[in-house]
């Protein structure tokens, strides 16, 4: 048995420590809003929080994670839409979504680090791979956000 | 307004779509209305709750296109309802076969989801609507036509009197559709050509479980399937001991043509798969290659008498008379879809003999039909659960080899629901690819420089003779492997275009704007017959096109929005293309910039559409932007090599996607002149390849004839 730190719960699953968090996550906790896109840590569609930094869980091991605190898409909102979701919608950015979540991810870790991002910052952090085309609408709404008065809990 | 389809027409259908399953499936006579159906649904497509909220049903499926909310808006616009009490549902497919297929196509391709069902679910919306206002009419005793509407408010001004749409529902829904309905002019349009937010978003923001991959069910299990990696193999034999023995492992899955291993979750059967020592029969395609696939075009060049897909005046003749005479040879590789969410199917055939699918299907009917045939039922003992599709393409309309799958598994497992997930390399190796092709055109100038002829060959797989065998033409013909020839605007008095089908083992389909690669052919070609005729390739274009053709007017339009002409900053170059299809008029100017070490960089794409109407300019930017994207990868570096009969590439690490850094910015210029109904899921992509090719030119003086770029050195020489 091992204890995962999920969303601010404690959870104890009985599984392998060298599954992936990606795994234990989807089919183990049924959070199924981290997504699978490639399992070679290249797409970021399994991008989640933990300890605050975003980390691709197709390829972190779960004996890797034990003890941390994890977040992912479920619990980036507690109460109130996190401002980079609402930001997301009022710009239109998801096409298909399946990218989306790690995508929001991705930019929730940015702006926690760096409220105004540049340009650079941006295609430096914001590696996840979208087929859809939603990139201008992602640059976009972080600027968007950069620009915008932090309001509220989930900033 | 009637859906009705005789029964004759749809076996038509389901012949297209699934390959001459026979339907034992007997339809409901003529009745439309379901017994049990809910009091509140006005008809098929519209429900109406007594406290006025409108739930709109959507027959076509939604991948992030946006045709789910572009088509409620439509009936919306029509219903005269309240906007913000709206929301859509998926009309089932069960009860859509049930009701004698009332909800039409529900296919989704082509980028015709909104435009071949705009006219029916418009009339959808104001048939209720007049259906409503006969209701309150009745109630109140008057004439309906003294009635007006607000916002699903029905008055009577005269008698000051009040009813909401919620409040005659029921009692509207019991009357006689009206024979005819008009519809609104366009230009009258409050909720339709209006850029509201889309209704999917809100759910994909919170990462709901809105995709197939994200279906959970009480006791389910997790799928993970190995199919011949050369195309056309089977299973010889398996050795399972080792894979059987790993933790969580439930089922080992033996079919024809794949193994699967049925787990208690993804990676567990992920896993013992790896473990699984397969020997395939290859069925003599395990020497195919790049090389054998090359010669196989070639051979399609090389022959004379081909069928001809299009022939005016004279080619072979004007060409033998010409002053001068261009050539040249263009060439495509085989591309996958490479959709974000992998191909999935979770499927659960329950005790008492129904069968549950959920699926991210370009197709429902197709699903439908795949499923029952799979499982052995009746289409009314199946029920497809349409789920959001992360990413379609075109991948998951035709071939629904995934729907076959998952079934097959969950029938090895009955009253077990199993969800079967590819993995990504599963994914790569194992499309629908768009065709490989190459082309030979020659063009014919006279001693003024005029362009009198162009004969085009056309050596490509076809699309068609896999998946809708019947949708040649009676020369054989399939017509998207010769667009943008046999259709081109261009006024050249001497033309013919000729097909050489050669097919592959490599499965094709239809990959976003399919036939695309002609337009990359003609388009740079056109360049390439300017230059000789020392001309601007906007004039050039121009002067080729009839007074009146609506090809002019984007390809001005784009012009002007792009600075055509002016001066640009060092280093960067503009190319031009035009290409109409799927329904629309469409034209493009690219900047690019190529540095010291040859590296391309698209820097400006500027995008002129006209759809003849617009419904939601917001969802059509986005879409323009997509197209963008999706066609830069295949520019700049994708494509799949075959090797020894198999797929080369085995994920994004050798089959890269743009990253946001690599992403141009991307202006469209919505010009709609109205009267027609063009498509925007595709358009965008048509012209990309060859505006961008044609700027690079202008960048290094190399005329890239193949892609993609990845190939080439652009250094400039
Ligand atoms: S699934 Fe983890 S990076 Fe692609
Ligand atoms: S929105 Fe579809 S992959 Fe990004």
């Amino acid at each position: 048995m091992l204890t995962l730190n999920v969303n601010g719960r404690k959870h104890k699953v009985d599984v392998e420590p060298e599954m992936p968090l990606l795994w234990v996550l989807r089919d183990h906790l049924n959070l199924s809003g981290t997504k699978y896109g490639c399992g070679i840590a290249l797409c970021g569609a399994c991008t989640v929080h933990v300890d605050g930094e975003p980390m691709r869980s197709c390829s972190l091991p779960l004996s890797a994670v034990v003890g941390k605190a994890i977040v992912t898409i479920e619990g980036l909102s507690q109460r109130h839409l996190h401002r980079v979701q609402r930001a997301w919608i009022e710009h239109e950015v998801p096409q298909c979504g399946y990218c989306q979540t790690g995508m929001i991810m991705s930019a929730a870790a940015l702006l926690a680090k760096k409220p105004k991002p540049t340009d650079a910052d941006i295609d430096e952090s914001m590696s996840n791979l979208c087929r859809c085309g939603t990139y201008p609408r992602v640059r976009a709404a972080i600027h968007a956000l950069a620009d915008a008065p932090v309001v509220g809990k989930n900033s | 307004m009637s859906m009705n389809v005789s029964r004759r027409e749809f076996l038509k259908v389901s012949a297209a779509l699934g390959g001459g399953f026979a339907l034992e499936f007997s339809f409901p006579a003529a009745s439309m209305a379901l017994p049990g159906a809910p009091v509140q649904e006005v008809n098929a497509w519209i429900v109406i709750h007594p406290d006025d909220r409108v739930v709109i049903r959507i027959a076509r499926s939604e991948m992030g296109q946006g045709t789910y909310t572009a088509l409620a808006q439509l009936v919306a616009e029509e219903l005269d309802c309240d906007w913000a009490k709206v929301s859509a549902e998926f009309a089932s497919p069960n009860e859509h076969f049930r009701r004698n297929r009332i909800w039409g196509s529900m296919s989704t391709g082509g980028s015709m989801g909104v435009r071949s069902s705009q006219d029916y679910v418009r009339k959808a919306g104001a048939s209720a609507r007049a259906m409503l206002v006969a209701a309150a009419a009745a109630q109140w005793k008057v004439p309906a036509a003294e009635c007006t509407v607000d916002k699903g408010i029905i008055a009577h001004a005269a008698s000051a009197r009040k009813l909401r749409y919620g409040q005659v529902a029921a009692a509207a829904a019991r009357l006689a559709p009206p024979q005819e309905v008009k519809l609104r002019d366009p230009k009258d349009w409050k909720i339709a050509g209006k850029p509201v937010h889309r209704f999917d978003i809100p759910d994909k923001v919170r990462g709901k479980p809105v995709f197939a991959t994200d279906v959970a069910l009480p006791g389910m299990l997790h799928a993970s399937i190995a199919q011949c990696p050369v195309f056309g193999g089977k299973v010889k034999s398996i050795d399972a001991s080792a894979a059987q023995a790993m933790r969580g492992v439930k089922k080992i899955v033996r079919e024809e043509n794949f193994v699967a291993v049925v787990a208690d979750s993804w990676w567990r059967a992920n896993e013992a798969l790896k473990k699984l020592n397969i020997v395939w029969d290859v069925a003599g395609n395990g020497d195919a290659s790049d090389v054998t696939i090359a010669a196989m075009l070639r051979d399609g060049l090389a022959q004379a008498n081909l069928p001809q897909a299009r022939n005016i005046g004279d080619a072979p003749a004007a060409l033998a008379a010409a002053a001068k005479v261009i050539e040249a040879e263009y060439q495509s590789p085989y591309l996958n879809h490479a959709t974000p969410e992998p191909q999935t199917c979770t499927a659960w055939l329950k005790p008492e003999g129904f069968l549950d699918v959920w699926t991210s299907t370009q197709n429902a009917e197709a699903s439908m039909i795949a499923a029952a045939e799979t499982a052995g039922l009746p289409l009314e003992k199946v029920e497809v659960h349409k789920m959001m599709l992360g990413g379609g393409f075109g991948r998951r309309g035709g071939p629904q080899d995934f729907v076959k799958q998952g079934v097959a598994i969950a029938k090895a497992l009955p009253g077990v629901p199993v969800k079967l997930m590819w993995s990504r390399e599963e994914d790569m190796q194992h499309g629908f690819y768009r065709p490989a092709s190459l082309v030979r055109m020659k063009a014919g100038v006279d001693a003024e420089g005029k362009l009198v002829a162009m004969h085009t060959t056309v050596a490509c797989p076809s699309i068609l003779k896999v998946l809708m065998p019947e949708a040649l033409n009676k020369q054989g013909i399939d017509f998207t492997a010769v667009r943008y020839f046999s259709d081109m605007p261009y006024t050249v008095p001497h033309q013919q275009v000729d097909y050489a089908m050669r097919n592959g083992h490599v499965p094709v389909g239809f990959w976003r704007a399919p036939g695309q690669q002609n337009a990359f052919y003609r388009e740079c070609f056109i360049d390439e017959l300017a230059l000789a005729a020392g001309k601007d390739p906007v004039d050039y274009r121009l002067a080729l096109l009839k007074a009146g053709d609506k090809n002019r007017l984007v390809l001005e339009a784009v012009a002007k929005a792009a600075g055509w002409g002016s001066a640009l900053p060092s280093g960067v170059y503009r190319g031009v293309a035009l290409a109409d299809g799927f329904g629309s008029y469409t034209a493009m100017v690219a900047e690019v910039s190529v540095s010291a070490a040859g590296e391309p960089v698209v820097r400006r794409i500027v995008v002129a559409i006209d759809s003849g109407h617009v419904v939601n300019p917001d969802t059509c930017r986005a879409q323009a932007e997509s197209n963008v994207v999706f066609g830069l990868g295949s520019i700049l570096y994708q494509e799949n090599k075959v090797k020894n009969g198999r797929i080369v590439e085995e994920n994004f690490n050798d089959f890269r996607l743009p990253q946001i850094a690599e992403m141009p910015k991307v202006e469209t210029v919505l010009v709609p002149t109205g009267g027609f109904w063009g498509g925007h899921g595709e358009p965008a992509i048509q012209p990309l390849a060859p505006a961008v090719c044609n700027a690079l030119f202008s960048a290094t003086g190399k005329r890239i004839r193949s892609l993609p770029l990845s190939r080439h050195d652009l250094r400039r020489a």
